[in-house]
């Protein structure tokens, strides 16, 4: 459910196709994201799942799976 | 020219911020008027823009606030569904000479001028990031280009709105998010009303169109820069000075 809700939120922000996203797809260099595409999943993310995420742990959400399982630790 | 934009205002109660105010509010922009002190001006403003249909809220606060300038942003996406203009106009004079300046002289004067407007176009970007639009609109100085004795401070911080400008441009142009500053030179406003009657002589053979501007005068610029005439238009400084500065 998580993921599927994250995946949402990169194919609409990133521009790309939902068969791309995978648990272990990098973000940045498999989804082609810049550092403001990031900054913008990230507010994405927190908006979706209603939590913060700190500056520092943004820097830690590599692939797809990072940013699952960080949900599911702080939702 | 700007019907059905949301445009927000720092500053708005007066002076060239409300100038502003009355340009975009007639080319058909929604306000959110931003203000720190100034009831009366502002419940004044606001009555006549509604008197002309144009729509216009009102917000107090401090854009110096980091809270306050969210809050501000917060307010005009959910009045108006969007936030399409930011006009970083707040600012403060503390003119003094270098040696009898106060700290807090200094520190006041980059605090609202500086810091205010990073505040405003960090929250403003946030919305702006997602609409994949926006137009943001910073008041510079010429005297942030050319100096002036007796304003080290305020000089400094709209040095900084200029800095500022151009790093926000180049980080916001990806989003479709163009930012500029509009540097106005010898104003008729209240900030320049005790120089003016001083040094208005002095002041005008300075000025190669020979005449003090209008606040009019520098919103139409903001007017051009917050609209699509600008679309390819962001990290620059229009001088609005009568050809003082070149």
């Amino acid at each position: 459910m998580i993921f599927e809700k994250i995946k949402g939120i990169l194919v609409d922000e990133l521009g790309v196709e939902a068969e791309e996203v995978l648990m272990e797809s990098n973000i940045k260099d498999d989804l082609d994201a810049d550092s403001l595409d990031i900054v913008q999943v990230v507010m994405a993310v927190e908006e979706a799942f209603g939590i913060e995420v700190e500056e520092e742990e943004t820097e830690k959400l590599l692939t797809v799976g990072d940013v699952v399982r960080y949900v599911e630790a702080n939702k | 020219m700007l019907k059905g934009k949301t445009a927000v205002i720092t500053g708005a109660s007066r002076g060239i911020g409300k100038a502003v105010a009355v340009r975009l509010g007639k080319a058909g922009a929604n306000l959110v008027l931003s203000y720190r002190s100034n009831d009366a001006a502002m419940d004044e403003l606001i009555e006549s823009l509604e008197k002309d249909g144009i729509k216009a809220v009102k917000v107090k606060g401090d854009v110096s606030n980091s809270d306050d300038a969210k809050e501000l942003m917060k307010v005009a996406k959910e009045t108006y569904g969007s936030l399409d203009i930011l006009v970083n106009n707040a600012g403060i004079t503390k003119d003094k000479l270098i040696i009898q300046m106060k700290e807090e002289d200094f520190d006041s004067v980059i605090r609202v001028n500086l810091k205010g407007s990073y505040n405003c176009i960090k929250h403003a970007a946030k919305i702006m990031m997602k609409q994949r639009s926006g137009k943001i609109v910073n008041m510079a100085s010429v005297v942030g280009v050319s100096g002036n004795a007796g304003q080290i401070n305020y000089s400094a911080s709209k040095a900084g709105v200029i800095g500022m400008t151009k790093s926000a441009a180049r980080e916001l142009a990806g989003r479709n998010i163009t930012v500029n500053a509009v540097a106005p030179g010898f104003i008729e406003t209240d900030m320049t009303k005790d120089l003016v009657e001083k040094a208005k002589d002095g002041m005008i053979s300075g000025i190669p169109l020979g005449r003090l501007g209008l606040p009019e005068d520098v919103a139409e610029a903001v007017a051009f820069l917050a609209s699509d005439s600008a679309d390819y238009v962001t990290g620059q400084v229009l001088h609005v000075d009568g050809g003082m500065v070149m």
